[in-house]
């Protein structure tokens, strides 16, 4: 439960006087509040300074550290404050969240001591509000970030067993590891900026010989060049081959970039050599060496720079499709435009659209080349506006389209941050209202025991439990529990009510009595209706639980708690003794107004599994059993849809 | 990355039209000034609905309450809602926190309307403490007077089915889906024809004040209830 809004459960609670005359059944007893406190003002003397509250204030959160007894162990006799030795700076926004409900951070603090002090104090970040939240896990997320390079940084030291394979690996990734590593490193750069100049090389002509006029010096020199040529790639192709056995996973490391343009860059080599002088295929070859200027790609491993340009463009390629994009549109339009607007001048070398592609570009981009120009007076001005529009398309927005790129793309990935943040909030947030209906239930049973208990007679129990949940928390309790008496539904958890729902789909109930046939409503007060339904039960359901040994165990068990309760008369396994006694405890508390709830009916023994037992048609389900009871007996509650609006309890 | 290709949320609601408008420099002059006056209007209005109550003696004397106890419930109230009222809406929130497991704004109105005396549209903290002085300290008779209220939607002293069957269903949507056994769709119905069986005497389809306040003084089960709540505060 939202505890901001413990002051008005009082108000709550009195408006569930609106239920009490609709209801068909006795309202449960209310709790009391044992320790009837004035509320009065406590100090918190943190490092000095003190701060003073009211006791309520704190209470509003009993699952932290101020809210619960927990503070006790803080408390200071002679002084009578509560003394923390913490930092008082960052326990003014504690404070403030007990008094208004809201946790800020404050944008002065560090986050990891921020984030200490409120797990000291029993707070979990994810409460803080919406003003501060993104800023807190903005910071958190640099100093994580923080952590895990110095982590890396700490990777690299020497680790003592490693194979051969791992420590080839880890000298491929990180250079700087060993002398042999770095070696390698720069033997492999210096080949690549070798290759890489070769193939420039090549095509430039190299001056005259007698006979022969100018001729690129890769043919004239076709020799040296191929040796050259050669032993680059086999220096590419035994760095490949030995990445490739030093790799952890084989199967990843052939699909990363890095080693698709290692691929790229030596396999129009080899199959050139495979490609004799075919004339057919010369061509093709031929492009095949385009290829080889992919090498210079290789430098990317030994440029950081690099990397993080191709990694900045692969992240804005939407942006840059999208301007693309919009280039096309203004080119298809102004194309169109020019082409008609020059359809009827003769010798007008605008011949097609695509033709005007060409000078759309070239004016747009402010480049006019002139070998395309408009010759009618329509053609010169849509030209010019051609020119303008080219000014404005790419000239003025190009700045302004960078910035508004980083900006917007940082706002996008801020909104969708939040967007996803706010999905695991709210997830957040549903577990914990979850949890709290599942507070409500795991107290539903305990509540149960303490009846049993309460029905057989020992105050200390009973108080012992009691003290377990706040007083506020069992007087929601009490409200939700009022709500189901009016309402003569129980709340339960959502596995349950799914099997429910299976199973009234599926099972035709064969042992069911009319009295207990289709009234999911509440018929009459729930005395009566259980007086009726105890005793067509025992008839109605064979006897799976009875004489089997196996089973006697639990009953046995169950009687033996009423033994330990000091209750000598009722220490029998009979199902109808125990009927019969809970009957009469059912009348008596029913005049008394208390409880109304646990009422044993069958016993079955817990051991059946759901499948084992087809004559008790519909299978038993339990619920785990409440915990943290280990001074009194574990009771477990079964809930059984052989037609009844009983809880049944039976002991493990 | 949708937002490239569109225009930005905000802008679609201020219309094609004002877009058109701002391309045109000369009839810039009215709107925006007008929508700002609005604006700021409507500020000093929401800062104008602050609210505070009479003095803590007149309070004393109005309701049964202690000064002590006024002065808790002062405090709670005032964190909630630092203006001073409540309005509906957090009415219905606040209210809804108690009940996480079904939808409380339903019953969380005709509660609304119950406190809210004297239909303004929200409730201060005399209403409230008013109110909560008639269910906490008030006689069986003043209770029953408060829950007949607050069951007669329309307030003509009189009960009729349909204004049973709006409570019953808001009281049913509070307990949510999940619950043992299923809550079938003629459950409130049902609920209410029992509700009619016991409490319409004289069979003619409405329950009226007097039948109500005698049915519900000889039923033990209610009067026992309607000592439940007594010590909250």
């Amino acid at each position: 439960m939202a505890a901001g809004v413990a002051a008005w459960l009082p108000f709550a609670r009195a408006a569930a006087i609106g239920w009490m005359p609709v209801a068909n059944c006795p309202m449960p007893v209310a709790p009391r509040d044992h320790s009837k406190r004035q509320d009065e003002l406590i100090i918190l003397n943190v490092s000095g300074r003190r701060f003073q509250t009211w006791r309520t204030t704190l209470d509003r959160y009993p699952d932290t550290l101020l809210g619960s007894s927990e503070k006790e162990f803080f408390y200071n006799e002679e002084t009578k404050e509560y003394f923390f030795d913490r930092d008082p700076d960052a326990f003014r926004s504690i404070l403030n969240f007990y008094r208004t409900g809201k946790l800020h951070y404050p944008r002065y603090e560090c986050i990891s001591a921020y984030d200490e002090e409120l797990a000291f104090f029993g707070i979990i970040p994810e409460i803080i509000g919406d003003c501060c939240y993104e800023e807190y896990k903005d910071r958190k997320r640099e100093n994580l970030e923080r952590l895990q390079d110095d982590q890396e940084e700490n990777k690299d030291m020497r680790l003592p067993n490693m194979n051969f394979r791992e420590t080839m690996w880890r000298a491929f990734e990180n250079p700087h590891t060993s002398t042999m590593a770095l070696v390698f490193y720069y033997v492999t750069g210096f080949f690549i900026a070798i290759s890489v100049i070769t193939n420039v090389v090549e095509t430039v002509p190299c001056g005259a010989t007698a006979n022969q006029k100018d001729m690129p010096c890769g043919e004239r020199y076709t020799v040296a060049f191929f040796c050259m040529d050669t032993a680059c790639v086999m220096i590419f192709t035994v760095e490949y081959l030995m990445r490739l056995f030093a790799a952890p996973s084989r199967y990843r490391f052939m699909r990363s970039v890095m080693s698709i343009i290692d691929v790229v860059a030596i396999l129009p080599y080899y199959i050139g050599l495979v490609m004799t002088n075919n004339e057919d295929v010369s061509g093709a070859f031929v492009t095949l060496r385009v290829f080889r200027v992919f090498r210079i790609f290789k430098f990317s491993r030994h440029s950081q720079g690099l990397r993080i340009l191709g990694y900045t463009l692969k992240s804005c390629a939407s942006e840059l499709g999208f301007l693309l994009f919009s280039l096309t549109m203004a080119i298809i339009i102004f194309a169109t435009v020019m082409f008609y607007a020059e359809k009827g001048s003769s010798s007008s070398k605008f011949t097609s659209i695509p033709a005007s592609f060409w000078y759309t570009i070239v004016t747009m981009t402010t480049l006019g080349y002139g070998d395309m120009v408009p010759k009618t007076i329509a053609g010169k001005i849509f030209g010019s506006i051609c020119s303008l529009s080219g000014v404005l398309v790419i000239a003025l927005p190009v700045p302004v389209i960078v910035s508004n790129f980083s900006r917007i793309y940082h706002q996008n990935q801020r909104a969708d941050k939040r967007r996803a943040q706010k999905k695991a909030r709210l997830s957040r947030i549903r577990i914990a209202k979850a949890g709290s209906s599942n507070a409500f239930l795991q107290s539903k049973r305990n509540g149960l025991l303490n009846e049993l208990l309460e029905l057989t007679g020992t105050e200390e129990d009973e108080q012992k439990l009691t003290k377990n949940t706040s007083l506020l928390e069992s007087q929601h309790h009490h409200l939700l529990h009022c709500l189901e008496k009016t309402t003569a539904h129980e709340f339960v958890d959502e596995q349950i009510y799914e099997q429910n729902c299976l199973e009234t789909a599926l099972q035709s109930y064969p042992s069911r009595s009319p009295s207990v046939s289709s009234h999911d409503g509440s018929l009459g007060t729930c005395c009566s209706r259980r007086v009726k339904r105890n005793t067509p039960l025992p008839n109605a359901s064979v006897p799976p639980a009875h004489p089997v040994p196996a089973h006697q165990g639990p009953l046995q068990e169950l009687s033996a708690v009423h033994i330990q309760c000091g209750d000598p008369p009722c220490h029998t396994t009979s199902r109808s003794n125990l009927n019969l006694k809970t009957d009469d405890s059912s009348r008596i508390n029913c005049k008394s107004g208390q409880i109304t709830t646990a009422i044993i009916s069958l016993p079955t023994p817990p051991a059946l599994t759901p499948d084992g037992d087809g004559l008790h048609g519909p299978p038993q389900r339990r619920p785990p059993p409440p915990p943290g009871h280990p001074p009194a007996p574990s009771i477990q509650t079964t809930t059984s849809s052989a037609g009844t609006n009983i809880v049944k309890v039976s002991a493990l | 990355m949708l937002y490239f290709l569109g225009y930005p949320q905000n802008g679609h609601r201020r219309g094609v039209r004002a877009r058109l408008m701002r391309l045109f420099p000369c009839s810039t002059a009215k709107k925006p000034s007008a929508s700002n006056q609005n604006s700021v209007e409507d500020e000093l209005e929401l800062s104008a609905v602050r609210h505070r109550p009479e003095g803590l003696e007149q309070l004393e004397a109005q309701t049964r309450f202690s000064r002590k106890e006024l002065q808790i419930l002062y405090r709670g109230f005032k964190n909630e809602c630092p203006s001073g009222v409540v309005n509906e809406d957090t009415f219905k929130d606040i209210y809804a926190q108690f009940f996480p497991q079904g939808d409380a704004s339903t019953y969380a109105h005709f509660l609304f309307n119950a406190f809210d005396t004297d239909h303004n549209g929200s409730v201060s903290f005399e209403d409230f403490v008013m109110g909560l002085s008639i269910l906490l300290r008030g006689t069986v008779q003043e209770k029953l007077n408060w829950a007949f209220n607050l069951y007669d939607i329309n307030k003509d002293g009189y009960i009729t089915k349909e204004e049973m069957l709006d409570i019953m269903k808001a009281i049913y949507d509070m307990m949510g889906k999940c619950t043992y056994p299923v809550l079938k769709e003629e459950t409130p119905r049902q609920h209410v024809e029992i509700f009619f069986q016991k409490m319409d005497k004289n069979k003619d389809g409405v329950v009226t004040i007097d039948e109500f306040i005698d049915c519900c003084q000889n039923d033990e089960n209610i009067m026992r209830s309607m000592h439940l709540f007594e010590n909250v505060i």
